[in-house]
């Protein structure tokens, strides 16, 4: 992997790896500091992926690296008051709702809570300083910083963000809603990092919401790391609401063991650049994996979804579906991989990803690969890039449906598989109203939040 | 032996099939005791211009080689294959062998008696008496080009099939014209490499308005040791032309590894249609994948006219790695562009091929489909591009890739690419992966037929698809070879 | 209510219909038969806007108005009501939403305040009720994993709801068995009145003994060539086609 050289992002980001080293390093556990320097030497190998490593082909990552940002070091003295500055456009759910902003958690009360039936939510770096042994044994352990800039990146740099751990047979009912802001008169390039962790039978449900806040060009690099011990469950749906000049890059990281089941899901209404890598391994026995993303892009916006779903223990599931709709000058891209591992027998895995061009000069680039090394197994993929049907249009119309209408129609149509993924009770519905918001063109922003997505 | 009279009776096929699937795998294995003229091993622009002096080529043909060779220079080796092969040292290959022939040869009575022996084993006769009538045979072996039959009754028709080099000599206007526009030396590693050195191969014009009335067909076969085969054909289809063309290869059984690396460009002008099948079949190795072909071959058509068609079919059964992409360039409004591929391996065989179809014109149409069946440890892959120009308005591809897994030791792969850059173009590709039902072999033991004959059955009827693509003579081949390719897969 | 006069469609480039002549007056049935490839479908696809379709010449005057300016959506608006020969499956849209909206957009084209949900459930339930449909179908997506039978059923469902002046049945009833043609045939006859007409498209006699025709006409070659009462469909049944394309073929001879 090549790296670009001379960006002033890339310098900044590693003066400010030195500078955090010099403020912070003391009052950091050794063993995270040990991680940190580690995956500086490799970013200093690795340098920010070019679209000629096949995983970036097509996701460039020049434009957004090449901006001068300034980097979010110290906690930021803003008070949250949560209700009269955010309400996010997702509410009306029986949510636990915490904060992330510009990449440190924001505490209501205390920065770690820890509950009676041994559930630990919170702030990551507090979780360090609490929790040594806990953190350090899974921490960056899904997530390779070896092999990606990105990763190493943000292992390198990333101090905060959101650590939840739930022990044996524990289960939290109610729906975590993670708030993620970023928020400054500048523009600012932050690395975000959360953690979380379920013991055997233990569940839990995360909604993400990420949203930018005034018009500053904004670098988002955040990894997620996810472990589901045996039989656990856990359901994690990103909402993504950024402005036009933010870059969002996301990495899931998702380990699973025996008989877990995950679902996660990106719906991507709004943002410049934003780019979904999930990563899954099923590295047990009867393991299950639900992958899904919806995007609806426009103007000059540009979506990339990249999956890597490694089986790598017989029985297990995996299903991929990504659908969006792509308009205007959007790019849109779907890199996703099927890889199935020696011995990995009566695997089922499935992948399909459909995009409807609204466009002439929409362009979408898809890349739906297997790589299968066990012969008991059922795998497929399929994936298309076409246009609404016209038969169907023409069928609504001839009940008196207006064109327009019969478009936006078949067009939810086209999402409501995906929606259909998310198993909230009472998130689906939202979801597919602000889908609905957003191809009539309404949902130029959040309801109650003021910044401008134009 | 006239294999392809036997095929005519189902009889003998069937009896004959059984013998064969319980002999030797690799039936053309032998080396033909032939004086060759050699030149020593090694690649530099000396060897570039002895290969054009030997050839007698005029200045531009020397010019362009030499050209092709400085840009190889300056190439790194491709490594995005999902291939592992062992460096390839370039000096240690011979890049030119001739078998000894008498000079100016005007009949066939004058061909090399052991050369005619050679195509006779393989099952290519050169006699024209003995030919399967509607099958004319350009047979190269090593560098040259040892026959060609049937060219006066092409000829009568205007239809030039010729070697390469002859071409070149003879019709040096229409070379000059065509050659490198599809494949140009700068393509990638292999094409820059086969430019410079390239040896012999096959040269067809059909002019406009000729439906050619039999097979074209070149058989390409390596004999000497440490040496690499660089072939090189042209086809050129004028304007409501129609040719079907077919190519087979075999090469002994050796220890070390050869290296094959060829061109193919066809051009397709208005109206004009182009079937080019092939069945590869050079030495894959042995069962511990010692030896075999290294078989890189940058195979492209250009649909250049108005509903202009281009069909590929490959059955691909040798060689211990296969890495080959026949391509379409759709650029003529409502041309077509097909691809039909059955990829087998076994053993240690390591394939990484498919097919680019680029829509450009308007109203384009292209298919891809492809069966991989992998055994053994074999890795196969399908690799495919299929781009849709801004402009190329109701560009429409179906891609099928299909795998086919036989035992737990080896990989079957799936990397497409698609790239849509236009809003009426419809494009899908599907792909499935699967094994061999257990039930579908108990079915048929329960009825009296053998496992291995099951598999044969079961592999014939998943290639099927791909199979009637090919002309009937070969189609039969094929099947047998399918069978012959996957024995020993099963224990 | 309908005229078509001399009206030619072709669809890319090659002409389907060739100069048709058709009138169609209130509380009037008319079946159209006529040999495969004879233009029935096109007549059908045409009158209901299909763009694909491209009117070369003639009239069509709906009501006093000039069909062939106006949408799809607009000619159903107007009262035109296509029963598909293949009726469309869209996953992802349910019968509910799908009616729901069609109805609704209906009424606004004619100047009436939608219905709201009371009056709209009300409206389905009725209406499930005069063609039999199953309940279920209707909580499902538009025709998806419909049988054949359901499909057809659902389009006559779906010409209850809508309520139009002409109802165009194209091939309404291939693909039905003797029980679903009954009900399918019931349905239409119910929903018959003196305001309204039906054009219906049929290969066969046997749909006309339940929807008693006033007028049968064979289309041949893109025309009508023959024009008759409704035993002129017994006498089709009877001889075939054939010797009306002999008759025909002759006198274009001479």
């Amino acid at each position: 992997m090549t790296s670009y050289e001379l960006i002033d992002t890339v310098q900044e980001l590693k003066k400010l790896y030195l500078i955090q080293k010099e403020e912070l390093g003391l009052r950091l556990p050794a063993a995270l500091t040990q991680i940190q320097q580690d995956a500086f030497n490799a970013f200093n190998q690795l340098g920010i992926p070019t679209t000629k490593a096949e995983n970036y082909r097509y996701t460039d990552l020049k434009p957004s690296f090449s901006k001068i940002y300034k980097t979010a070091l110290s906690s930021q003295e803003i008070q949250i008051e949560e209700d009269a500055l955010f309400n996010c456009d997702v509410p009306n759910l029986d949510t636990q709702v915490e904060f992330i902003l510009n990449g440190r958690y924001v505490a209501r009360q205390l920065d770690l809570t820890v509950l009676p039936s041994g559930v630990v939510y919170g702030s990551l770096l507090n979780a360090w300083s609490e929790f040594p042994e806990l953190v350090g044994k899974y921490f960056a352990k899904a997530a390779d910083y070896k092999d990606d800039g990105l990763v190493a990146l943000n292992t390198a740099l990333a101090l905060d963000g959101f650590f939840l751990f739930v022990p044996k047979n524990r289960q939290i009912k109610d729906t975590i809603q993670l708030i993620t802001m970023l928020d400054h008169t500048d523009n600012l390039a932050v690395n975000t990092r959360n953690l979380i962790i379920l013991e055997d039978n233990a569940s839990a449900h995360i909604l993400v919401c990420d949203h930018t806040f005034g018009e500053s060009h904004f670098l988002s690099n955040s990894i997620t790391e996810i472990f589901a011990g045996e039989n656990a469950s856990f359901h994690l749906t990103k909402m993504q609401n950024a402005n036009n000049h933010s870059t969002c890059l996301d990495g899931n990281f998702i380990y699973q063991q025996a008989n877990s089941q995950v679902i996660a899901n990106a719906i991507s209404l709004h943002g410049g650049l934003i780019r979904n890598h999930f990563h899954v391994k099923l590295d047990g026995e009867g393991a299950n994996n639900i992958t899904s993303g919806l995007y609806l892009t426009d103007r000059n916006q540009q979506i990339t979804n990249h999956t890597l779903i490694e089986h790598l223990k017989p029985h297990c599931m995996s299903s991929q579906l990504f659908k969006g709709v792509l308009d205007d000058e959007a790019i849109g891209a779907f890199n996703g991989k099927i890889h199935v591992h020696p011995d990995a027998q009566k695997t089922e895995a499935y992948q399909v990803n459909r995009t409807i061009l609204l466009s002439d000069t929409a362009k979408m680039n898809t890349k739906p690969m297997l790589e299968i090394y066990a012969d008991d197994v059922k795998c497929s993929h399929g994936a298309t890039i076409g246009q609404l049907d016209d038969e169907a249009l023409f069928y609504l119309q001839s009940r008196g449906i207006s064109k327009k209408e019969a478009r936006l129609m078949l067009m939810y149509a086209f999402m409501d598989e995906v929606v259909s993924t998310i198993q909230i009770p009472g998130l689906k519905e939202r979801v597919e109203e602000l889908v609905s918001k957003r191809l009539r063109g309404e949902l130029s922003r959040c309801n109650h939040c003021d910044f401008k997505c134009h | 032996m006239n294999q392809y009279k036997e095929e005519l009776n189902p009889e003998t096929n069937q009896d004959q099939l059984l013998q064969e699937m319980t002999q030797s795998d690799y039936k053309y294995g032998f080396v033909t005791d032939i004086e060759s003229d050699t030149i020593e091993k090694g690649l530099s622009e000396e060897t570039v211009r002895l290969i054009s002096g030997k050839k007698n080529e005029p200045a531009w043909m020397l010019e362009f080689r030499l050209k092709a060779y400085r840009h190889w220079l300056t190439l790194p080796l491709p490594t995005w294959p999902h291939l592992t092969i062992p460096e390839i040292d370039y000096q240690d290959i011979i890049y030119y062998s001739a078998p000894k022939q008498k000079k100016s040869l005007s009949s066939l009575d004058e061909v090399d008696p052991e050369l005619l022996d050679t195509f006779n084993k393989l099952g290519i006769p050169l006699d024209e008496q003995k030919l399967l009538t509607g099958v004319a045979v350009d047979a190269v072996m090593d560098s040259v080009s040892v026959k060609t039959t049937f060219k006066k009754n092409l000829a009568d028709l205007g239809i030039i099939f010729c070697s390469f080099s002859e071409a070149v000599q003879e019709y040096p206007d229409l070379v000059k014209k065509y050659m490198g526009t599809v494949v140009p030396y700068r393509d990638n590693y292999y094409a820059a490499l086969n430019s410079a050195v390239f040896s012999d191969g096959s040269f067809v014009y059909i002019p406009k308005g000729v439906r050619c009335p039999m097979e074209l067909s070149t058989y390409f076969r390596i004999n000497a040791a440490n040496t690499g085969q660089f072939e090189r054909t042209l086809i050129v289809a004028d304007d409501n032309a129609y040719v079907s063309y077919l190519e087979g290869c075999t090469a002994p059984m050796r220890d070390e590894n050869q290296l094959h690396a060829a061109i193919v460009e066809i051009i397709a002008m208005d109206h004009a249609s182009v079937k080019y099948s092939t069945v590869q079949n050079w030495y894959p190795g042995d069962k511990e994948g010692k030896g075999g072909i290294y078989n890189f071959v940058t195979k492209r058509g250009m649909c250049k006219g108005v509903h202009s068609k281009i069909s590929w079919t490959q059955v691909e059964t040798g060689s211990a790695v296969t890495w080959k992409y026949p391509s379409c360039i759709l650029r003529g409004d409502h041309s077509v562009g097909e691809f039909y591929s059955v990829a087998v391996t076994n053993n240690y065989q390591q394939a990484d091929t498919g097919s680019k179809m680029i829509h450009i014109g308007k109203n384009t149409k292209s298919t891809i489909v492809s069966k991989g069946i992998s055994a053994g440890r074999s890795q196969n892959s399908y690799r495919g591009l299929v781009r849709v120009a801004r402009n190329a308005d109701n560009a429409r591809n179906f891609s099928q890739c299909d795998s086919l897994l036989l035992g737990d030791k080896c990989g079957a792969h799936t990397f497409p690419y698609l790239e849509v850059d236009n809003q009426s173009a419809i494009v899908e590709h599907e792909a499935t992966t699967s094994k061999i039902g257990e039930d579908q072999i108990f079915y048929c033991n329960q009825r009296g037929i053998s496992t291995e004959d099951a598999i044969g059955l079961i592999v014939n009827g998943y290639a099927k698809e791909v199979l009637n693509q090919l002309p009937m003579e070969f189609a039969v081949e094929a099947q047998k070879l399918l069978q012959i390719s996957l024995e020993g897969s099963v224990g | 209510m309908l005229k078509i006069v001399n009206l030619k469609a072709a669809i890319n480039g090659k002409e389907i219909l060739k100069g048709l002549n058709l009138e169609v007056k209130p509380g009037e049935v008319h079946a159209i038969m006529g040999p495969n490839g004879s233009g029935k479908s096109t007549l059908a696809a045409v009158l209901a806007g299909r763009e694909i379709f491209e009117v070369t010449e003639g009239q069509i005057m709906f009501e006093g108005k000039d069909l062939t300016t106006l949408s799809p959506e607009d000619r159903a608006r107007e009262g035109i009501f296509l029963g598909f020969q293949y009726p469309i499956e869209i996953p992802g849209v349910s019968m509910n939403n799908f009616m729901k909206t069609a109805v609704n957009e209906v009424r606004k084209y004619r100047g009436l305040t939608p219905l709201t949900a009371g009056e709209f459930l009300k409206m389905m339930r009725e209406k499930k009720e005069l063609v039999e449909i199953d309940s279920k179908l209707t909580n499902r997506s538009v025709n998806e994993g419909f049988s054949g039978g359901e499909k057809k059923k659902n389009e006559i469902f779906q010409m209850a709801m809508l309520e139009p002046k002409l109802a165009i049945l194209d091939e309404t009833d291939s693909g039905l068995d003797i029980d679903a043609l009954r009900i399918v045939a019931n349905g239409v006859n119910k929903l018959k009145s003196s305001e309204n007409a039906v054009i219906v498209i049929t290969h066969y006699q046997r749909l006309l003994d339940y929807i008693v025709p006033d007028f049968v006409h064979v289309l041949y070659n893109g025309q009508i060539v023959r024009s008759a009462g409704k035993e002129l469909a017994y006498e089709l049944e009877e001889k075939g086609y054939d010797w009306i394309k002999k008759e025909v073929d002759q006198l274009e001879a001479n």
